[in-house]
């Protein structure tokens, strides 16, 4: 594990918002930080990141409490971020990469190196005001990876990128999970918690109510519902181990969608299809993330 | 990286940045010189017109005082004769400036004098003739008294030097020491050398106190802090501020000092020519240069500029932080006045105490308000040079630093908690309880 949180608990003046979180973090891997607004990830992150301390409960970063120190080998990008307006941009980098730790030399060096590959060397001397949002999320993602840190918080990331930008940010991501860094990831963007994420927990009002790794979560949710692709161009079956939601012809094959009842294991309903029909594709449904965030958040 | 290195980065470049704005650089340079042309412009003026000579036509029928009215560089006497033909009344406004007439003998007909003249006659030339017909006319009252036999001639030689010697009282005001040793001291001097220093106290705390309100409200809205927060503590980050900014504002003092300083003796040098100076210091001609230098180098200046030190230190950090807190925990200007109307309400007050003091800077007023924390930095400096007991100087100065450093700390801890929350604003209440807070 790099990072483990034990049961942390945290209190604020009128509500609990963090009660007993528990999460472990494998290294060299993204973890999805899932949950409604207001369940407490940001809370979490906070306390992660040592920007807020918690009530109890402990935060361990390789198996040992975290300190002070460690906020150099983290890289934080808030979801509440922003830069000072009227600073050049290059200004601007160098002053944040140097106040997370970095030499003047240093910082300079690499800033080069990631401007060029976002290709943004020609912003180095315009201020902040002047460019799109985009381009300021640019100059942010540099901000937060810049550093070389080991743990990476990106909170929100996607928000305010377009599609190419935001695919760039993700490739960026892929990259430097490659590289070795771990990533928390905290969206709402459930796709990019599919393609990205080999661990997520979801918060809840203010507890854990499910964590684990991705493909699991997914196996376990899975709603019994099957596809088969059958040819022929008729289907009148009814069996009690299923029941059918819906069917589709055309052409010589008839595709179905059905839902398996309990008692029946899946192997057996695809037995019962083979051996009645002539069976050209069939496959389980998985649920998405988005099908399980809500399930496990309205069920409560 | 340790933690002062990033202190020193944050402190950079509050500087940093402020210095190289262009509005600071403007506002720098730009205010002396104001200063200084807002002095000078309306003296400069007034002898404006004064360029070239005047004419004054003296038409003395008595023929005593005509040659007393010595010319100078800037009024030219003509004399005209009795038996003069030409009429110098046409000639009024154009070659001449004013006509002299003296119709009879002074002593015994003191209104038989007049001066016409198309403009307004300066004071400065009023004077100038008054000054010499009456001195005449004393010399002429006391040749008429020496010659009638019924005076002693020795009372009246000594009548004639009390006359010319003048009387001229200047009163000495002393201040007896707690060692019991007396000192001159100078009422005026003290009392502008005290306004100058409130003054310039009262506005750095509302010009620098504000600016350091408007940085913590930038990175709010800006929504930097948390980036921020992030790799530096909240204390660092506000103690940068406040150091940086409070740096700036020094920088500017002491620009404005110098730059003023430069400017006024130069003009001075430069229109120093004793005719000029006669004509702008009027009334002044009374100041006794000695007694000035005197009261100048019996002021205890390093004590001074150590104690005004202290207090603008201490007078500033304490506003500050309360407008950082206050800045900290709001999402936008609009929301800081109810916070910020009683703090400047202390400030106003302290402010008008500071003037009332000066009249009277042993009252209960001054005494009080100058050992108050909130309202010492700027009553405490108009009382100074006056010369006040060490201790009240040295427990103003611990009440005041003493609630500067409790003040910071629950500012601090109002501030780590108030610039990552947005939304609803909290009331005290609630800010006391984020004190609490891990």
């Amino acid at each position: 594990m790099y990072l483990e949180t034990i049961d942390v608990v945290k209190q604020y003046a009128n509500h609990l918002a963090l009660n007993k979180v528990s999460i472990q973090v494998p290294k060299g891997s993204v973890f999805g930080l899932l949950g409604p607004n207001g369940a407490g990830k940001t809370t979490l992150i906070r306390i992660i990141t040592r920007i807020t301390a918690p009530d109890s409960g402990e935060v361990l970063i390789e198996g040992k409490p975290s300190k002070n120190e460690d906020v150099y080998r983290i890289g934080y990008m808030p979801e509440e971020r922003g830069l000072y307006k009227k600073m050049k941009v290059g200004e601007q980098a160098m002053y944040l990469t140097q106040l997370r730790g970095m030499s003047k030399k240093d910082a300079h060096r690499e800033l080069m190196i990631w401007f060029q590959r976002f290709d943004i060397m020609s912003w180095y001397n315009r201020r902040v005001e002047e460019l799109s949002k985009g381009m300021q999320q640019k100059v942010q993602f540099i901000t937060t990876v810049i550093h070389n840190p080991d743990l990476l918080i990106f909170d929100e990331p996607f928000s305010g990128f377009d599609p190419v930008n935001a695919d760039i940010v993700k490739n960026e991501m892929l990259r430097l999970k490659d590289e070795g860094k771990t990533i928390i990831l905290s969206t709402h963007n459930m796709e990019s918690v599919e393609s990205l994420c080999d661990n997520i927990a979801l918060i809840h009002k203010s507890e854990v109510v499910l964590q684990g790794k991705v493909f699991d979560i997914r196996k376990d949710h899975r709603p019994n519902i099957f596809r088969f692709r059958l040819f022929g161009n008729e289907f009148d079956f009814a069996h009690p181990s299923f029941t059918l939601l819906s069917k589709e012809s055309y052409h010589d094959f008839i595709d179905l969608r059905i839902k398996k009842e309990n008692g029946i294991s899946s192997n057996d309903l695809a037995r019962l299809f083979f051996d009645h029909y002539e069976v050209v594709s069939y496959d389980e449904e998985l649920p998405t993330m988005n099908d399980v965030f809500i399930k496990t958040v309205t069920n409560e | 990286m340790n933690r002062m290195n990033a202190l020193g980065l944050i402190i950079q470049r509050e500087y940093g940045t402020r210095v190289r704005k262009k509005s600071f650089i403007i506002l720098t340079l730009l205010m002396p010189l104001l200063m200084v042309a807002l002095t000078f412009l309306p003296l400069w003026l007034s002898t404006l017109n004064e360029s070239g000579v005047k004419n004054i036509a003296v038409k003395d029928n008595t023929g005593i005082y005509a040659p007393l009215l010595k010319s100078t560089e800037t009024y030219q006497f003509q004399v005209m004769g009795e038996d003069e033909q030409q009429d110098p009344e046409s000639r009024l406004g154009k070659d001449l400036f004013a006509i002299l007439r003296i119709t009879d003998d002074l002593n015994e007909n003191p209104g038989s004098v007049s001066l016409t003249s198309v403009k307004q006659t300066p004071q400065e030339l009023q004077s100038m003739i008054s000054n010499i017909l009456n001195e005449k006319v004393t010399q002429q009252k006391l040749d008429a008294l020496s010659q009638s036999n019924n005076v002693d001639s020795e009372a009246i030689t000594m009548v004639r030097s009390i006359v010319e010697s003048g009387s001229r009282i200047s009163l000495k005001t002393m201040r007896q020491g707690d060692d019991g040793s007396v000192k001159e001291s100078s009422t005026e001097l003290a009392t502008i050398i005290g306004m100058v220093f409130t003054v310039l106290i009262y506005m750095f705390i509302l010009m620098y106190g504000n600016m350091v309100m408007q940085a913590v409200l930038e990175e709010k809205k800006s929504r930097i802090v948390e980036v921020m927060v992030s790799s530096v503590k909240p204390v660092n980050l506000l103690i940068g501020k406040i150091v940086g900014i409070g740096l700036v504002g020094i920088t500017q003092l002491a620009i404005w000092g110098i730059l003023m300083g430069v400017l006024f003796s130069g003009l001075s040098l430069f229109i120093s020519s004793p005719e000029q100076a006669a004509a702008m210091s009027g009334g002044m001609s009374e100041f006794n240069m000695e007694g000035i230098m005197q009261s100048i180098t019996s002021i205890n200046w390093l004590e001074l500029g150590l104690f005004f030190v202290i207090f603008f230190i201490g007078g500033y950090v304490l506003y500050a932080s309360i407008f950082a807190m206050f800045a900290s925990a709001v999402d936008s200007e609009e929301d800081t006045s109810q916070f910020l109307t009683p703090v400047t309400l202390i400030i106003m007050f302290a402010f008008f105490a500071g003037f009332y003091s000066v009249s009277n800077p042993d009252g209960p007023l001054a005494f009080w308000a100058s050992l108050i924390p909130l309202s010492s930095p700027i009553v405490i400096m108009v009382r100074i040079p006056f010369g006040i007991p060490l201790w009240e100087k040295l427990l103003s100065i611990a009440l005041l630093y003493g609630t500067f450093i409790l003040i910071s700390i629950v500012a601090a801890k109002i501030y780590r908690v108030g610039i990552l929350m947005y939304g609803k604003k909290p009331s005290l209440k609630e800010m006391m309880k984020w004190t609490r807070y891990k």
